[in-house]
């Protein structure tokens, strides 16, 4: 059912049954490293290459998501899964091993909350049992994909963000039980504001987080404080600014409240020198996939919002003198137990 | 949302923090300078080895070279460049550290189409216009000398 222009409202509720996290060692040293599921050491994780490593992170999250949600890999009728690299190659090779149907989706670093809506609309309709949404990124394929060789000495702009290395799975079921639900979820429009700075992600990010918040929240006739939490993916120290602002002056919504930043909860950003904040699909993708599932579930929180951030630039656009689109997709996660207003 | 790519720029400027240029300066100084204190040191004691101007330049550069380029292989060279900035950048040793760092970089993709395609992805605009540049500069040097004489 549609609520509104653009919110989905999922009437059979689909349920995460299960969910894993695991994350890179600079994660694990992170305020919430001892949330996630497994902390790898080994930027290679024992193979050859950053973009292997990368997929053995992914493979490793997956893994564990079946152990915990107690099921087989053929048991699952589905997965939907992208990452960062060209032709989302993460998880292509990460998944390559399980036996399951794929489905790769691209939303830069909100594949996560897109691979989830995905998967709960797969599942709300009837036709899937069980789908997972998994994504992943890796600071050092990143750095190689997007930016310069890892060895390279160069200054970082007190703007940029630090990819997060690390893989996070979903797993949405239409049987579970006493578990946190997705009641909504919105795909959210391409917004440019012009922004050309790739040192600078949040800001390229944060009207298209505004402008999915703003049309979630007149969709569904709700106001922030409706929320225990508003979680954006990725925008940082910068971007979260500029989205209180945005939200303020263009929508007079003040969500500065019940706001947090993935980006902004996985390290801590001075010590671990990170300058704005955390970024990657893993970034909102562990978080979500530990901490706020975790709270959903022990009943923490009651209702979530989460915001994932994309920022839709290629290797070579940026040279081309594009600016950087960018997009955000939201997902309602309530804890499941009655759905009674806060 | 209605707000112009200009009106939103304007407040992407407020909103992010500026590099710390006077801190970029003072380190950039004391590393650049320091790398230049130990170049003319170098070129002393190559000269008090017996070696000629011309052999003693060549030998700095070199020597220079081969610290940058075995300091990135072992990492280290990015940890000091990333408080050095132009210190590091601006002597020889920054050319050194964007040969070798991409060179480390695609070992993976092979010696071939990796290390050998990729060797001077960030060092090769500098070779190309740098040859360019001396190519012109030379010819034009070459033909102002003909004519004063």
């Amino acid at each position: 059912m549609r609520v509104g222009r653009y919110v989905l409202d999922f009437e059979n509720r689909p349920s995460v049954a299960a969910w894993s996290a695991v994350a890179g060692k600079k994660e694990g040293e992170g305020p919430l490293g001892n949330l996630f599921d497994m902390v790898i050491d080994d930027i290679l994780d024992g193979r050859d290459t950053w973009e292997q490593a990368e997929s053995e992170f992914q493979k490793k999250a997956i893994g564990i998501l079946l152990d915990k949600a107690g099921v087989k890999d053929d048991e699952v009728d589905v997965i939907f899964a992208g990452d960062l690299l060209n032709q989302c190659s993460g998880t292509g090779f990460g998944i390559r091993g399980y036996n399951i149907p794929f489905s790769g989706v691209y939303g830069a670093c909100s594949t996560s909350v897109l691979a989830m809506i995905n998967a709960a609309i797969a599942v709300d309709s009837g036709l899937f049992k069980r789908a997972i949404s998994s994504t992943s990124s890796h600071f050092c394929s990143a750095e190689k994909q997007f930016r310069q060789p890892l060895e390279y000495g160069g200054q970082r702009s007190p703007t940029a963000q630090w990819t997060v290395t690390g893989a996070a799975s979903a797993m949405i079921a239409s049987d579970a039980t006493n578990c946190p639900v997705i009641e909504r979820a919105i795909i959210g429009k391409i917004v440019d504001k012009g922004v050309t700075d790739s040192a600078n992600m949040g800001a390229a990010m944060a009207p298209a987080a505004a402008q999915t918040i703003a049309d979630f929240l007149e969709d569904t006739g709700t106001v922030p404080d409706d929320y225990d939490i508003i979680l954006t993916g990725d925008l940082g120290k910068v971007g979260s600014e500029l989205l209180y602002e945005l939200l303020e002056n263009e929508f007079s919504l003040n969500i500065r409240k019940v706001h947090n930043d993935a980006g902004l909860m996985i390290y801590n950003l001075e010590e671990q020198d990170v300058h704005a904040g955390g970024s990657g699909c893993a970034c909102c993708g562990v978080i979500l996939c530990s901490k706020i599932l975790g709270d959903l579930k022990n009943g923490k929180l009651k209702k979530a919002l989460v915001v994932a951030t994309g920022a839709l630039l290629s290797s070579v656009s940026p040279l081309q003198g594009e600016s950087i689109p960018a997009v955000a997709h939201g997902v309602l996660l309530t804890n499941g137990r009655g759905n009674d207003e806060k | 949302m209605d707000i112009s790519n200009k009106k939103y720029d304007e407040m992407v400027k407020k909103a992010s923090p500026p590099s710390p240029i006077f801190k970029n300066c003072i380190w950039a100084f004391g590393v650049g300078g320091a790398i230049c204190c130990f170049g003319e040191l170098m070129f002393k004691i190559y000269g008090m080895l017996g070696m000629d101007t011309l052999e003693t330049r060549t030998m700095v550069s070199v020597t220079l070279i081969v610290i940058a380029a075995i300091l990135t292989g072992i990492g280290i060279f990015d940890k000091i460049a990333k408080y050095a900035g132009a210190g590091t950048v601006v002597p020889i040793t920054g050319f050194a550290n964007s040969v070798v760092a991409p060179a480390l970089e695609f070992k993976s993709e092979g010696f071939v189409m990796g290390t050998g395609a990729n060797i001077f992805r960030v060092s090769g605009p500098v070779i190309a216009y740098g040859i360019f540049t001396s190519t012109v500069f030379g010819a034009i040097y070459y033909i102002v000398q003909r004519i004063m004489l």
